[in-house]
């Protein structure tokens, strides 16, 4: 086996057992993206001297004994809406073209106090406006299942840097599904955490009700390796939970006896592509018989999370976006008369389609007027949502259903209908309304060779359930393939 | 298409935005708000009398800590970013006559 196609919690463990050392699996990482990433495209930037300046000094501190974790030494890919220091932070949009960060997320450096070597800042949907990647300033990212399609998003480079080993793992964010529908389409495990357990301090915000910063792994056992290393309490995110159980990797048991598992039929109507229903309704059979209660239930209100969604969304966004005014960093347009004329010049230019789409859209909720009507009624409306997935977790441990309903569709076939995109985010978006943990697993493939996700979502706080229910699933699947797996 | 956008809305939307739009990029935000606006009229099958607006999951209040400065001078740093800066502050366009 090839170093590159370790796991993290492989890789680390060879570290730390002396066969191989953090430099060397940087080193054999950083030539994969040089010949691969031409044709993928996950990254926005990749700085080879200084990840290898970084595996150096981590090496040295994990021969010291100073680091033994189950990450130490392992390279990582951040989604480039996570601010590094020193190193570009773009949102992959032309208006922080040019912006170096001087600190890095908390969720960043929890990892890297965890001994990551970071590898570079994948490509994203502008501001995590998107649902394929394809929104980017800086060229799409291509599916490595078969670069026809998407690799889903708004976190498609992390989620397609992970299916083609150009990373170890990645971290994304999921404001409505931007890790889980990623990781379903490029066939990794991508979980988003329940509201509050990740800090937020350095992610730039896009709808910072709903952002939660979140792994993107090969297997479930990185997962929770990953999820236990970012997870702390941040004073400086004021939304920032303090938990005492975040041991996430406690959970990796192969036992689903007696662990009550509901199936939403809300979430297998129209237009649930007819491979992707046998694939997870095959996987759910696969949990029952090793002993979980499996029984169907009516979810409710499904239909009206993703407009109470767009709603907030796109309120939170006008509000968060203000800042980028030309001022105090990033791009500024040449040509201006005044102060004012310079704003909008420099965000008309600086912002792409989507973006400024959703903060006009956002801007108008949030006007007088009009308030009460569209922005009040959908946070009314997400307080539904809410209460009725508190009646479903009244009976069951975890929901299972879909993750998207269909597999990746194909570049430049998405943006042309921004409500059909959106309508591609209905079973992941009421999981960010009411702040659930919910992970994305890989579950089979449909006739294309196109992977197909399946979605476990807890209650609040139940993220060790999830892990436990989707590491039990892992083992009844067995090995799922590689994407790419020949290199020339 | 139920909700027109009048061209005094999508000027006035500009306006909050902080957006200057082509006249093409004027007549697609029309259309695109008003389905977008179409579709959000969903929400309002719904009967919502008595909820309360939800804004957080969990019933977070205001969290305070104390007003020390925990952050060195990091001003040369920060400027660094700026599109223009002078002597050591952020330059903006001239603002009044």
């Amino acid at each position: 086996m090839s170093i590159t196609d370790m796991t993290a919690v492989e890789l680390a463990a060879a570290i730390r057992a002396g066969t191989t050392t953090s430099v060397e699996a940087a080193e054999a990482m950083l030539d994969r993206i040089e010949k691969l990433d031409k044709t993928y495209n996950c990254y926005v930037t990749v700085d080879r001297e200084k990840t290898l300046a970084q595996a150096k000094e981590v090496q040295s501190k994990i021969e010291a004994g100073e680091l033994d974790g189950p990450l130490a030494g392992v390279p990582v890919a951040i989604k480039d809406n996570m601010c590094t220091e020193g190193m570009l932070t773009t949102c992959s949009s032309k208006i922080l073209g040019n912006f170096v960060p001087m600190y890095t997320a908390e969720a960043v450096l929890n990892l890297q106090r965890a001994g990551a070597v970071i590898l570079g800042k994948t490509n994203m949907d502008e501001f995590a406006m998107g649902s394929t990647t394809e929104t980017s300033a800086y060229g799409v990212t291509k599916n490595p299942w078969n670069t026809d399609h998407v690799p889903g998003g708004s976190s498609g480079g992390s989620a397609a840097a992970v299916a083609a080993n150009e990373c170890f793992y990645a971290l994304g964010s999921d404001t409505g599904g931007s890790i889980r529908q990623p990781a379903s389409y490029c066939g990794t495990v991508g979980m988003k955490p329940t509201y509050g357990t990740v800090s937020r301090y350095g992610l730039i915000a896009y709808g910072s009700s709903l952002d939660q910063i979140g792994p993107l792994t090969r297997d479930v056992t990185d997962c929770a390796a990953v999820l236990e290393a970012i997870a702390s309490y941040d004073v400086k995110d004021s939304t920032s939970i303090e938990r005492h159980d975040t041991d996430f990797m406690s959970a990796l048991k192969d036992d689903v006896q007696g662990m009550r598992i509901g199936i939403p039929r809300d979430y297998f109507g129209d237009g649930l592509d007819g491979e992707v229903k046998d694939a997870v309704l095959k996987a759910a059979d696969g949990l029952e018989k090793k002993g979980a209660v499996v029984e169907q239930f009516d979810l409710s209100l499904t239909e009206y999370a993703i407009p109470a969604y767009y709603t907030i969304a796109a309120a939170e966004a006008s509000s968060n976006l203000e800042r980028f005014d030309g001022i105090k960093y990033g791009y500024r347009t040449e040509d201006y008369a005044g102060l004012h004329n310079m704003y909008k010049k420099t965000r008309s230019e600086g912002f792409g389609q989507e973006v400024k789409r959703r903060i006009m859209l956002g801007s108008f909720v949030l006007s007088s007027g009009y308030y009460d009507a569209y922005y009040l009624k959908a946070l009314r409306v997400k307080a539904l949502i809410k209460k009725a997935f508190d009646d479903a977790f009244s009976k069951y441990d975890v929901i299972l259903g879909p993750v998207a309903p269909t597999t990746a569709p194909k570049l430049g076939s998405s943006l042309a209908d921004p409500i059909k995109m959106y309508l591609g985010d209905i079973y992941t978006i009421a999981v960010n309304l009411a702040g659930l943990p919910a992970i994305s697993l890989p579950c089979g493939a449909d006739k294309n060779g196109l992977p197909i996700g399946l979605q476990l979502i807890g209650d609040c706080f139940q993220e060790k359930r999830l892990i436990q229910t989707a590491y039990t699933y892992e083992q009844i699947r067995g090995p799922f393939p590689m994407a790419v797996k020949e290199v020339g | 298409m139920a909700n027109i956008i009048s061209d005094e809305t999508i000027e006035y939307v500009g306006i909050l935005a902080k957006l200057e739009l082509s006249d093409e990029e004027k007549e697609q935000a029309k259309s695109d708000m008003g389905r977008m606006l179409d579709y959000i009229d969903k929400l309002g099958e719904l009967d919502t009398t008595g909820v309360e607006p939800m804004s957080h999951v969990f019933p977070v209040q205001n969290v305070f800590r104390e007003d020390v400065v925990t952050n060195g001078d990091m001003r040369e740093r920060l400027l660094s970013n700026a599109p223009e800066q002078k002597d050591g502050m952020f330059m903006v366009p001239k603002t009044f006559d």
